[in-house]
């Protein structure tokens, strides 16, 4: 069986290999602050392995996290010199391989749909080939691997450094935005477990009157909304909205269809998600890829189909769910 | 409601641009004390947190590949691609980008697409340029809208594509939760057919929007370029 933790251990792998390379990389004046804060992340990514399985502790792990933190917080990583092509040179070499490039590149989203839609159903001896509830990120990880592989055949490249060298030049570029979606989401949890949510709740009971259907939805998406813009994750709001307005006031005291409230309620959430820097692998993370000078870009593109998303969100329960 | 100070830390964080990964780091730490975790369990839960959430960063795996193509020109060639058709514009190409992503993540194809696998290599580099055929090289605050708008189809065409699959994380939380917290017997399909009006109108909000961003393109390529003139000839 193939299983997700064996992709976590290569990606771990291959930070640990760029934060060596990052160490040697005199063309950066922080090179050892880079260094120490990607090979962290790589060391904690196979480390972790033990930890969801609860064979290690935690707590070492979570030292390591604000070291991460406080290394980049304090702005000590930074960006060496990218060994890579000159424009022309590659320009030159897309007018050569031409249309060729793209099999490696659409090799990813082929394997992907492939594990999707195939793989996934495919047993060998009873034991199902990808790990269960894993596919995606085996998708993902079975066709970049399939990728490099096309990649260094179709280009004749014989040196792994080389394809690795490019990455670690992306990494640098992208620094601490890769790592906040991870932070983020230990937030959440953190929030969880000290009783964020229920505070909320409580808030959005408090301006509720009972007596009103139309406040009542409205409250319950905005609810939803302005709570994933904090939590960044519509995930973290639903249970707490629903259980202090959406089931018990628009199910239960005005019968609402519950499929279409609930439903409604969680995308009015996702039109929060959608202007978050809290929701950093959605919005942060794509800017950083796109090497963008305004981190909030994505964001401000979103921000008006956002809004009127969530009118169209709370005109519909509205309209229909009653 | 004290445990509400922790929020007020990421707000205030991000409001005065302070690094997001220490700002979010502190939040924790405070909202962890406040709600009564001892320091070594705020330790524990940014451990538990880390190694529980590895998924977000797996597309990490793909950028060597990616880089090595692009080192052998990938962008160029996307590039190379788009000019061929002439009718494509920015806001055509990304319209269609979107419909794309969102009828993929209906079926189910969630990570086929994606701001490191098809948005970085492919998407971006073809609206830029699609533009810059027609307006020529691209001044860097445009180029920046463009790219913005390009992880933005992506984006929007993900969240209002998903809920249509019956199968997905936020139909079964769903699902999971009522189910379990209030004894109903929700169908995921139900969830998944009100998740369809949305979607039509995600694709046409967003979609008009994109397509107006030709104009939107023209207009500010346009008043850039008269400054320009009124510059140089002023400083004639």
């Amino acid at each position: 069986m193939i299983k997700a933790e064996w992709f976590y251990w290569l990606v771990g792998l291959s930070f640990l290999v760029m934060a060596a390379q990052m160490v040697t990389d005199r063309g950066n004046p922080k090179r050892f602050g880079t260094g120490a804060f990607w090979g962290l992340v790589g060391a904690g990514f196979i480390y972790s392995s033990w930890v969801v399985t609860k064979r290690a502790p935690a707590e070492p792990l979570g030292a390591a996290v604000l070291v991460m933190a406080v290394l980049a917080g304090f702005g000590c990583t930074g960006r060496g010199t990218p060994r890579t092509t000159t424009p022309q040179e590659r320009t030159a070499s897309a007018a050569r391989l031409g249309n060729r490039l793209f099999i490696p590149a659409l090799t990813i989203p082929a394997v992907a749909m492939a594990c999707a839609l195939g793989v996934k159903h495919l047993s060998i001896g009873g034991e199902p080939v990808l790990q269960q509830g894993s596919e995606t990120i085996l998708g993902l990880g079975i066709g970049a691997v399939a990728a490099l592989a096309v990649a260094m055949l179709l280009l004749r490249e014989k040196r792994l450094s080389v394809p690795v060298q490019s990455g670690r030049t992306m990494l640098e570029a992208m620094g601490w935005a890769m790592l906040l979606p991870q932070m983020l989401a230990t937030l959440g949890t953190i929030f969880q477990v000290s009783g964020v949510g229920g505070q909320v709740g409580k808030l959005a009971t408090a301006v509720l009157p009972k007596d009103s259907l139309y406040v009542a939805v409205a409250v319950y998406c905005l609810g939803m909304f302005a709570f994933t813009l904090v939590m960044g994750n519509a995930f973290a709001a639903f249970p707490v909205m629903t259980a202090a307005v959406g089931w018990p006031v628009l199910i239960g005291h005005f019968h609402g269809n519950p499929a279409a409230v609930l439903a409604l309620g969680m995308l009015a959430g996702f039109c929060g998600t959608l202007v978050t820097p809290m929701a950093a692998n959605f919005n942060i993370v794509p800017a950083a890829l796109l090497e963008l000078k305004d981190q909030y870009g994505p964001i401000k593109a979103q921000l008006p189909t956002a809004g009127i998303l969530l009118g169209c969100n709370i005109l519909i329960m509205a309209l229909f769910a009653f | 409601m004290i445990v509400l100070l922790g929020v007020l830390v990421v707000v205030l964080g991000f409001a005065t641009k302070r690094n997001p990964l220490l700002v979010v780091a502190v939040a924790g730490i405070v909202t962890g004390l406040l709600g009564g975790l001892d320091p070594v369990k705020v330790l524990a839960a940014f451990g538990d947190g880390f190694a529980g959430s590895r998924s977000v960063t797996i597309f990490a795996i793909t950028l060597p590949v990616i880089g090595l193509l692009e080192r052998y020109g990938l962008q160029e060639q996307a590039r190379a691609l788009i000019a061929r058709f002439g009718k494509l514009t920015t806001g055509r190409f990304l319209t269609l980008y979107l419909g794309l992503r969102q009828i993929g993540a209906a079926v189910g194809l969630t990570n086929v697409f994606g701001p490191a696998q098809t948005v970085r290599p492919l998407a971006a580099p073809m609206a830029e340029a699609a533009a810059e055929r027609r307006h020529g090289r691209l001044p860097g605050r445009t180029r920046e809208k463009v790219r913005s708008f390009a992880a933005s189809a992506d984006n929007v065409g993900l969240f209002f594509g998903e809920d249509v699959f019956l199968a997905v994380g936020s139909i079964l939380l769903i699902t999971g939760f009522v189910n379990t917290t209030y004894g109903t017997h929700l169908e995921p399909l139900h969830l998944a057919l009100w998740a369809i009006p949305t979607a039509v109108c995600a694709f046409a909000v967003h979609g008009w929007r994109l397509l107006r961003l030709d104009r939107h393109l023209e207009r500010e390529l346009l008043t850039a370029a008269a400054q320009s003139t009124t510059t140089a000839e002023a400083n004639r």
